[in-house]
């Protein structure tokens, strides 16, 4: 029996006040908030976070990647390898994008549990339009993952019962890449379109599950169209089910991340015996029925995310989306990385894995050159371990996408010291002994090359503590204490 | 590890330093020229009278060129070496071991930066290619960890180190101001140095050495042979460098209160040039305050102060120009600004002045002890180069 093996959302830590909105762009916005993607966030390092909290714990290697979004930050070149490297899968593990439209993310979701391997399906969305448009009031941004397999490949904690699916030619949303927005076509066309499509997807799910919509506990309706989506939970809950909060007054649509976000957030609650019907509405519908096994929160469940953001201005999220041009530092912009070298350190770029002494235990990253230390070296894998601030500053001079760089000398826990950029943190708000732990950020992009490194940020209420009872810390997919040698350097 | 130095072999036998500015009117080869001439005359010699010449830049020019074509030197032997802040010193010494090898009878190092032609603000260090993960923080940035964490370790109250920093900055701004070669020549109080906001952790542009354009260069001969062009030449007692391995930046027990690549180095020099007692057997010190807590830093590393106690020594004005051990009697990087081909060799300059008690009386200080030392450094606390040179007025 094939099901959810592993499962995690991600919320980035900012929160745009819909209130704000108006006041600057004369028009939009709304009550309640909506999830922001830092400056140095894409749909590639939400998904990487969103995928090592998913296969956390779970002691599943995949034997696919499947990585969806709207909003990749290539084209022609895939996405998915990225999120590959900085959650080292071996190289035997295929990694592929599913483009375009928030369907893919649904889609692939759906081949995962048709396959017969292990693989992990994440989905990835920044939402935005023009300023004042209701696609930048109602996006949110984000991203989900899920690890399929089957009881041969895991503990299968929900199990598939059921599909329907619903397939029509209409245009109801579009954009044409490249650009910032897309457009909307009268919203009572597409309701219309889109109440039929998802209930006869319904019909056609329960059937194949062999249940009646009154032993659905837990709905969750995701979509990219706001009036279809809430018009179908009206009538799909008439059965008695309990609805999934979609998240609209906090986080906002997350589009390709939805369906996953919002199933993530249903198994985090679910007890075992409940079922879970996962609705989605885009270019037709997918309806995905699982029987729960066993309750099983993620590491760090959606709810307690949702609630654990901070603010940032209207100004600051129009500079962040490329909305609004600041001046920059009078400082040269970095220059494009070298796409040889970052291949060469792959390891250490984007799986932030340092060298360990065997004989003396001293840490470093990046890692020693093999040959050059005495003695003998290994493998380590930082990017899972929390460290303390020993020190830091904050520089007002050097160049950022979003100044002032907040910057901190890292002492991790069991060894190892490095000084990286803090983020997710207010410059007033860095203190000597804090407590931070390891993200995937974008640090800058160049000739349209976007340059990935780890970040530090602060380890925050609402995540579970280090060696506390909620659970392990914040952990990647390969958080055993075995290490390897150092992969010798080509050259 | 064996490092013998040269001591008392080789004499510096002239020397020339343009005035350090934004020489928005003037290039690398405009100022290579006129140190050169300066240092030429200096010592009676002409262009074709040195054998062989280094030439240091961090990055206003690449290979010999950079100075036989400005120059026009007619098939000599040239060489452009770099080693980030210590490039001008560098220079030096592979002009003086050159000479000292036998090799050649007389060479120049001369050390050259056109920092104001990049139409940024601060130093911008040239792109190597790499894989985006060196860190990209400034250099002030860096630097001002050093501040809490001298602090902390010593428990002095950070309002009370502002002071020592002020201190410090005010001190080179008054010796700068006696200075006709310095790019800032207005004295600046305490007071108003610290009212300044933070650029940088607590650091503000007066804790930040300026930037300028500007040359300068040296001729060496062996020792033996120094009274033929000089009545007065200074004889090198000890160059020394250390190249870190930036180990300390990923070791939990480095605290930032001390570099330890120039404890490394003072040591070395010390030995070489057989100084025992720093604080009491030198007249004088041009040390790389690239940042005012650099400068509090150095005083320890260098020996000058026991560790814990430099801040109290900075506030007693024991390195002021009338102090026990004035340091940057010449104004400084703070009053000159940092060319960093050149700086290190404009700190010899003022040796040069000093010791032969050319420089203006408003600023000549007792060299009775008759030695002198220069310091630089490239890099971060935790990655840097260091060079330390002491000379002297006698041969031993």
């Amino acid at each position: 029996m094939r099901g959810i093996l592993g499962h995690a959302g991600y919320l980035p830590y900012r929160r745009l006040d819909r209130s704000t909105i108006a006041a600057v762009a004369g028009g939009g916005g709304g009550k309640g908030t909506r999830s922001v993607a830092s400056y140095d966030e894409d749909t590639t390092t939400m998904g990487v976070e969103a995928g090592r909290l998913a296969l956390a714990r779970t002691g599943v290697t995949p034997a696919a990647l499947y990585f969806a979004t709207t909003s990749p930050t290539y084209l022609d070149k895939t996405n998915a390898t990225t999120i590959h490297a900085a959650l080292r899968l071996a190289d035997d593990v295929v990694a592929a994008d599913f483009g375009g439209a928030a369907r893919s993310a649904v889609a692939a979701l759906r081949l995962a549990l048709r396959s017969d391997e292990p693989a992990l399906v994440i989905g990835a969305d920044i939402r935005t339009g023009l300023p004042g448009s209701a696609d930048e009031t109602v996006g949110g941004d984000g991203a989900s993952a899920l690890l399929v397999g089957s009881d041969a490949a895991g503990d299968v904690l929900a199990e598939l019962i059921g599909t329907g699916s619903t397939t029509e030619e209409f245009l109801d949303r579009w954009r044409v890449p490249g650009e910032a927005r897309s457009k909307q076509w009268e919203e009572r066309f597409g309701e219309g379109h889109y109440l039929g499509l998802g209930e006869r997807a319904w019909t056609s799910g329960l059937k194949d599950a062999g249940i009646t919509a009154d032993e659905v506990t837990h709905l969750a309706v995701a979509g990219t169209h706001a009036r279809a989506t809430g018009a179908l939970v009206a009538r799909l809950s008439a059965g008695g089910a309990q609805r999934v909060d979609d998240l609209s007054t906090v986080v906002g649509m997350t589009g390709a991340a939805q369906p996953g976000l919002l199933l993530s957030s249903a198994l985090d609650v679910a007890p075992a015996g409940a079922v879970i019907a996962l609705v989605s509405l885009a270019d037709g519908a997918d309806v995905l029925v699982f029987r729960v096994r066993r309750a099983t929160p993620a590491a760090r469940p959606v709810a307690a995310q949702a609630v654990g953001g901070a603010p940032v201005s209207y100004g600051t999220f129009l500079s962040w989306r490329g909305m609004l041009v600041r001046e920059p530092p009078r400082r040269p912009e970095p220059a494009r990385i070298s796409a040889s070298a970052a291949g060469r350190n792959a390891a250490w770029k984007f799986g932030f894995v340092g060298s360990q002494s065997v004989q003396t235990g001293a840490i470093n990253m990046p890692p020693s050159v093999p040959g050059a230390s005495e003695g003998e070296l290994e493998s380590v894998v930082m990017s899972s371990r929390l460290g303390t601030i020993a020190t830091f500053t904050v520089d007002r001079l050097a160049y950022s996408p979003s100044p002032p760089v907040v910057f901190a000398v890292i002492d991790f826990d069991r060894g190892g010291r490095l000084p990286m950029e803090l983020t997710d943190v207010d410059a007033t708000d860095v203190a000597i002994g804090d407590r931070v732990e390891l993200t995937f950020r974008r640090l800058s992009t160049a000739d349209g090359i976007a340059n990935y490194f780890w970040k530090a940020r602060p380890v925050r209420t609402g995540r579970p503590p280090p060696s506390g009872s909620v659970g392990s810390p914040p952990s990647g997919p390969d958080e055993s204490p075995t290490s390897r040698p150092v992969e010798r350097r080509k050259g | 590890m064996s490092s013998h130095g040269i001591k008392d072999r080789v004499a510096i036998i002239g020397m020339g330093c343009t005035r350090f500015a934004e020489h928005w009117d003037k290039g690398a080869d405009d100022l290579l020229v006129e140190a050169a001439t300066d240092a030429f005359g200096s010592a009676g010699l002409t262009k074709h009278d040195v054998d062989a010449y280094w030439v240091g830049t961090a990055q206003s020019g690449m290979s010999g060129m950079t100075l036989s074509k400005p120059l026009e030197l007619e098939g000599k032997p040239v060489t452009r070496v770099e080693n980030m802040c210590a490039t001008g010193p560098e220079a030096l010494r592979q002009a003086a071991y050159a000479v000292a090898s036998g090799a050649y009878d007389t060479a120049m190092a001369i050390g050259v930066e056109k920092v104001k032609d990049s139409g940024y603000q601060g130093l911008n260090a040239f792109p190597i290619p790499n894989d985006g993960t060196p860190r990209t923080l400034t250099a002030a940035a860096m630097f001002s960890m050093v501040v809490p964490a001298y602090a902390h370790k010593y428990g002095v109250d950070p309002d009370q180190l502002k002071d020592v920093l002020a201190h410090i900055a005010s001190k080179n701004h008054y010796n700068g101001a006696r200075n006709p070669r310095a790019q800032f020549r207005k004295e600046t109080s305490a007071e108003k140095i610290k009212a300044m906001p933070p650029v940088a952790g607590q650091l503000s542009v007066f804790d930040c050495a300026g930037v300028a354009d500007g040359s300068a260069a040296a001729i060496v001969c062996r020792a033996e042979d120094a009274h033929r062009y000089t009545d007065s030449p200074l004889y090198i007692k000890a160059l020394s460098l250390v190249a870190g391995n930036g180990k300390p930046l990923s070791d939990p027990g480095y605290d930032y209160t001390t570099f330890p690549e120039i404890v490394t180095c003072a040591a070395d020099a010390y030995a070489q040039a057989g100084v025992r007692e720093p604080r009491s057997e030198l007249a004088m010190a041009e040390v790389h305050d690239c940042f005012t807590p650099t400068e509090l830093v150095l005083m320890e590393d260098l020996g000058f102060a026991a560790r814990g106690t430099a801040w109290k020594e900075v506030l007693d004005g024991a390195f002021d120009l009338d102090g026990d051990l004035p340091v940057n009697p010449d104004g400084g990087l703070k009053s000159f600004g940092h060319p960093v081909g050149a700086s290190g060799l404009r700190m010899m300059f003022e040796c040069w002045l000093q010791l032969r008690r050319e420089a203006p009386a408003e600023r000549q200080i007792d060299v009775s002890r008759g030695l002198a030392l220069t310091h630089s450094l490239g890099g971060y606390p935790g990655e840097m180069v260091s060079f330390v040179s002491i000379m002297g007025i006698e041969r031993g």
